[in-house]
């Protein structure tokens, strides 16, 4: 199975990135754009079948490793 | 006093931190590489900076889980001196030897500079040779150095001494403007609950040695050494 | 032989790898037949201006190489240069000018990461890089992206190996605005007995590859770096390598630790055209061959064919020959530093460098012929016909400076003079702990560890001077280098340069690279300088429009005592402000002329490499004598920029200044920012004021006092001994404000 893994900063943390690229946005023109947050994506292949199990690990790797939940939170979908 | 400065793949200060006990305050060395086991006898285990593992995902996310990290733990856990300077202090924090995490710095930029730290607790291990409220000058090199954590923690760290630097003014006001990269209640060092394990952004073994225009940073080390030699002779009593 | 299907090569296919038809019919004689399409892609790489230097190399002959001190000259991966105590310092300057304009952050951190694998491959451990950077006008947002990108390229590949970039320069001109330049100068340490050299020698050594995998980028960035640019350029993308620092910094200790444990006969990095430079250089060095077998090369994407392995400039990659019997150590401590690596071939006697896939010999070729036999060409040429216009300047039709409060302000402000801290502060300058001068003086210092010495170095060349006069202006180039090691205590010991050029093809372009090179013959030899490593880039143009000549110097000086080095900035209120040497109607070409008149114009100013001789003599003995505080060289803007220089730059504490500057017969803004050669500004306290000037004194070197030290403005006075007029006369802290974060102000812009 596939994981595709999303890594974003938790909401109500300051993200100077994402500030950054709001008002590059808004210099260029673009009004509307708001609350840009910055985050990491990840793919990965995972040797199991059962999407339970697979579930299972995908979820103990973003909190072990793939994300620090004390600043990020984290996201992600099986295919 | 036997320092065990650990060596990970990108770590880039260990041979700076060795030259600064080993040359300059003349204490024997070891050099610890990060897949072999922490060796017997240390006195004091030096984090030094750099980029484990390239920083990449996040800074120290990966070197944690190196094979010696499990021996620093139980190490600290027996109150030896754990100090991580810089990428070693990004270490201790994902390894939750010590609370909160780092953010990228405010300007985005990877700064490299003088700045000035207010010494908050001179009754640490690491600060004993300064005076409380001294202001130090040490250079800083980092792009993540904006600590961060939640308001519970911060408040826990305040109530028990342990913030132990400041970013400030040369003239020792921790303003907002005097903190180079953002962090939290000016946070650029604090230690654990127990006292004996020190994280700090800014890098004293730059700024130990007459040559380099400032000697600000032996203070730390100073103090480590005074620390491990009280330790000793305390034993030495106990054992007579 | 067995040769894979036959491909046909079309006139087409051979235009597309940059070869003429004549090169292409001296491939057919080499080879006795037609190349297949992998060995016409291997010749056209080695063949390339960038790897033969088919248009330099009869110039580059010129140059003075050898020396005393010399270790290693030319032709190897890096120059090397004695110090004393067994030691020798290793140093190169190279471009990566196209790859930066088509993607600033990585080409400029690829450029930092091959001069480094160029140092360390000869055994030495990098202590110091600087840069030579040249943008267009920060009025322009693609500008502006161009600098940021290379600024944060560079610190984010040094800083992660954990090299300090301890200095460089940046110039401002448009004419750089579609070819921007990137030259990257590294230094290391090695022991004199233990330099190694790219040569495969011994048949039947090992040939083994290690570090990242094989990937298709780059391919053919040998190439395009010889091409001009046109408006298609930026969809060149793909071919532009990526780096990692995270695994060069694995590759140099495991590099170190191979060289420290015996095991190794050669070593090459895969720079420029990868695999296929790297394995025919060192077979042709030692006048052996090798035979490689490609399908033990490590590979990041399946389905590579060998014209893309062997064309790859995938980055992070060396090639070792190893002593026989020694590759399972050798793979050992590939592995410990979690690096790919594999036996991939052996040198053979024969010359050839044969090249195997699956059991297939899919090219062959005698490997001198690839390395050493490439095309030379004697260029014609002649000046251009717009040079005159350029030099004949009218110096009436300009009128002299009213507000010079304001000229000073506007010239300290424009980005060229402008302090450089928004740029070197993303730089880790203090790594490894031996910076004794920072970023912000004349030149960099880093002690060496475990001697008394330290090493000073610095890069400069002024491409307006160039222009104006590629002779003159690469000598003064030579003089304004060794002027700023000797100003920060150095006696100035070896050079590598970097010289960038537009197209050779055309004659003015050419008669300008002549010139310069006659030029920096005839400097180096009067201050005995050898040159030992270098890079040239041609071909720096986009739609028809070259740069300004560049010739690049990087210079590096060493101090005995390495307490006794001299920084630029006044030290203490009171002292004497001394300034060596004469100053002339010296405005062409000047920084002056093109911010205030917005002229780049005139003669480049006049110099006199005796006077500039004994000048740094002078210098050199008051520095070591002790008898001086500090010691700035006037270049850009002037006495008046200098001056304000010396105010400034300190780091903690600014100082004002107070002097009173004779005008003679000159012009007031000559005497203010105009650029003679060959003075230094002093200072001394006041006791030691006899001293200076008895040591110039007897050395033939004009002195005088012009002022002191002290106060909250710089205050200047023109005249002669009977009235004088306040000129100049700005508060410290309106100076440093316009000086101290132009740049930044002028960046944060999107």
């Amino acid at each position: 199975m596939k994981a595709k893994v999303h890594v974003t900063l938790k909401q109500g943390i300051l993200d100077p990135q994402g500030k950054a690229i709001e008002h590059a946005l808004d210099s260029l023109g673009f009004k509307n754009a708001a609350n840009v947050r910055v985050g990491k994506y990840m793919e990965l292949d995972i040797d199991e079948k059962d999407r339970a199990k697979a579930e299972a690990e995908v979820k103990k790797m973003c909190e072990k490793l793939l994300a620090n939940t004390i600043i990020e939170e984290y996201r992600y979908e099986l295919t | 006093m036997k320092i065990g400065v650990l060596v990970f793949p990108g770590s880039n200060c260990d041979h700076d931190c060795r030259h600064v006990f080993q040359n300059v305050l003349g204490q024997p060395v070891e050099m610890v590489w990060h897949k072999d086991a922490l060796p017997a006898g240390l006195d004091a285990v030096v984090i030094p900076g750099g980029f484990s593992y390239g920083d990449y995902l996040r800074t120290g996310a990966i070197a944690r889980f190196s094979p010696v990290m499990g021996g620093v733990k139980e190490f600290a856990q027996r109150g030896g001196l754990v100090i991580g300077i810089c990428n070693g202090f990004q270490i201790l924090l994902e390894a939750g030897l010590l609370p909160g995490a780092m953010l990228r710095n405010r300007s985005l930029h990877f700064i490299c500079k003088d700045v000035y730290v207010r010494v908050e607790n001179a009754a640490t291990p690491f600060t004993s040779a300064c005076t409380p409220g001294q202001v130090l000058k040490i250079p800083i090199a980092h792009a993540e150095g904006n600590y961060y954590t939640d308001p519970v923690t911060l408040a826990g760290l305040q109530a028990n001494a342990q913030v132990v630097f400041r970013y400030c003014t040369p003239d020792g006001k921790a303003t907002a403007d005097a903190s180079p990269n953002g962090s939290l209640d000016n946070i650029a060092g604090i230690r654990n609950a127990e006292g004996n394990v020190l994280g700090m952004m800014p890098h004293p073994e730059r700024c130990a040695e007459e040559m380099l225009g400032n000697e600000d940073g032996r203070l730390i080390f100073a103090s480590m050494l005074e620390a491990v030699q009280q330790i000793k002779s305390k034993l030495s009593i106990v054992g007579s | 032989m067995k040769q894979p299907a036959p491909l046909v090569i079309t006139k087409d296919l051979i235009a597309q790898h940059n070869l003429t038809d004549d090169e292409y019919k001296k491939i057919v004689e080499i080879l006795g037949r037609e190349p297949n399409l992998t060995e016409l892609g291997m010749f056209s790489v080695m063949w390339s201006e960038h790897c033969s230097y088919k248009s330099s190399r009869v110039h580059l002959r010129k140059l003075p190489t050898t020396g005393p001190r010399v270790v290693q000259g030319p032709g190897e991966n890096a120059g090397a240069v004695e110090i004393g105590d067994g030691l020798c310092v290793v140093f190169k300057m190279e471009s990566h000018n196209h790859p930066s304009f088509i993607e600033p952050y990585q080409g400029a951190a690829t450029g930092v990461g091959g001069i480094l694998r160029d140092v360390f491959t000869m055994g030495a451990r990098p202590i110091a890089l600087l840069d030579s950077l040249r943008f267009g006008g920060l009025d322009t947002a693609k500008n502006r992206h161009l600098m940021r990108g290379v600024v944060a390229g560079i610190g984010g590949y040094g800083n992660c190996m954990g090299v300090p970039t301890v200095g460089g320069e940046v110039r401002f001109d448009d004419i750089y605005s579609l070819n921007p330049l990137v030259n990257v100068f590294c230094l290391g340490i090695a022991h004199k007995d233990k330099i190694f050299r790219g040569t495969a020698a011994g048949v039947g050594n090992p040939v083994i590859y290690f570090g990242s995998k094989t990937g298709r980028d780059g391919i053919h960035g040998a190439t395009m770096a010889s091409d001009s640019f046109d408006d298609q350029s930026e969809q060149k993308r793909p071919t532009v390598q990526v780096g990692d620092p995270f695994q060069e910094k694995l590759l140099l200790e495991a590099c170190l630790e191979l060289m420290a444990n015996d095991l190794l006969v050669g070593i090459q990095d895969m720079g420029a055209a990868g695999l296929t430079s790297s394995s025919c250089e060192m077979a042709s060095r030692a006048g052996n061959g090798i035979e490689l077998d490609l399908t033990h090369v490590p590979r990041r994407e399946p389905g590579m064919t060998p014209y893309e392995l062997m064309l790859s400039e995938s980055q992070e990659r060396m090639l070792m020959v190893a002593k026989a019997g020694k590759e399972n150590d050798c793979i050992r401590i590939c592995r410990k530093w979690d690096l790919d690596v594999a036996v991939v071939g052996t040198v053979t006697g024969d010359g050839i460098l044969r090249v195997k896939d699956q059991g297939n010999i899919v090219a062959e070729i005698p490997a001198k012929s690839l390395a050493d036999d490439g095309p030379r060409y004697e260029r014609p040429y002649q000046p251009p016909a717009y040079q005159d216009m350029l030099t004949n300047l009218n110096y009436d039709a300009i009128p002299d400076v009213k507000d010079a409060n304001e000229a000073l302000l506007s010239l300290l402000e424009s980005p060229t003079i402008a302090s450089k801290r928004w740029v070197y502060e993303q730089y880790d300058h203090m790594v490894r702990t031996n910076s004794i001068i920072r970023p912000g003086s004349d030149a960099a210092v880093v002690r060496i560890k475990g001697t008394n010495k330290a090493v000073a170095m610095t890069v400069d060349c002024n491409g307006r001077y160039c222009l104006l006069h590629p002779y003159e202006g690469a000598r003064l180039a030579v003089a304004e280098a060794a002027r700023n090691l000797v100003c920060s205590g150095a006696e100035p010991i070896g050079l590598t340069d970097c010289l960038n050029f537009g197209n050779p093809e055309r004659p003015d372009i050419m008669w300008q690279f002549v010139l310069a090179i006659e030029g920096m013959k005839d400097a180096c030899e009067a201050f005995q300088i050898p040159i030992v490593s270098g890079n040239v880039s041609f071909y720096n143009e986009t739609n028809g429009l070259s740069i300004y000549p560049t010739p690049m110097l990087g210079m590096v000086g060493l101090i005995e005592e390495a307490d006794r080095t001299m920084t630029q900035w006044f030290k203490q209120e009171g002292d004497d402000i001394i300034l060596l040497g004469s100053s002339r109607e010296d405005l062409g070409g000047s920084e002056y002329l093109k911010v205030i008149h917005s002229r780049e114009q005139g003669s480049p100013p006049y110099l006199s490499l005796e006077a500039e001789k004994v000048m740094q003599e002078c210098v050199l003995n008051l520095i070591r004598s002790g008898s001086v505080q500090s010691v700035h060289d006037c270049s850009d803007g002037g006495l008046a920029v200098a001056l304000a220089e010396c105010c400034l730059s300190a780091q903690d504490r600014k100082l004002g200044a107070v002097v009173k500057l004779a005008l003679g017969r000159l012009r007031r803004d000559a005497v203010l920012f105009g650029e003679s050669q060959s003075r230094v500004l002093l200072s001394a306290k006041r006791e030691n004021r006899q001293v200076v000037l008895d040591q110039a004194r007897r050395l033939g070197v004009p002195a005088e006092v012009i002022g002191a030290v002290g106060g909250n403005q710089l205050v200047i006075y023109l005249g002669d001994e009977h009235s004088t007029t306040k000129t100049v006369d700005v508060p410290l802290s309106t100076l440093h404000d316009r000086w101290a974060d132009s740049l930044e102000r002028m960046l944060v812009q999107e």
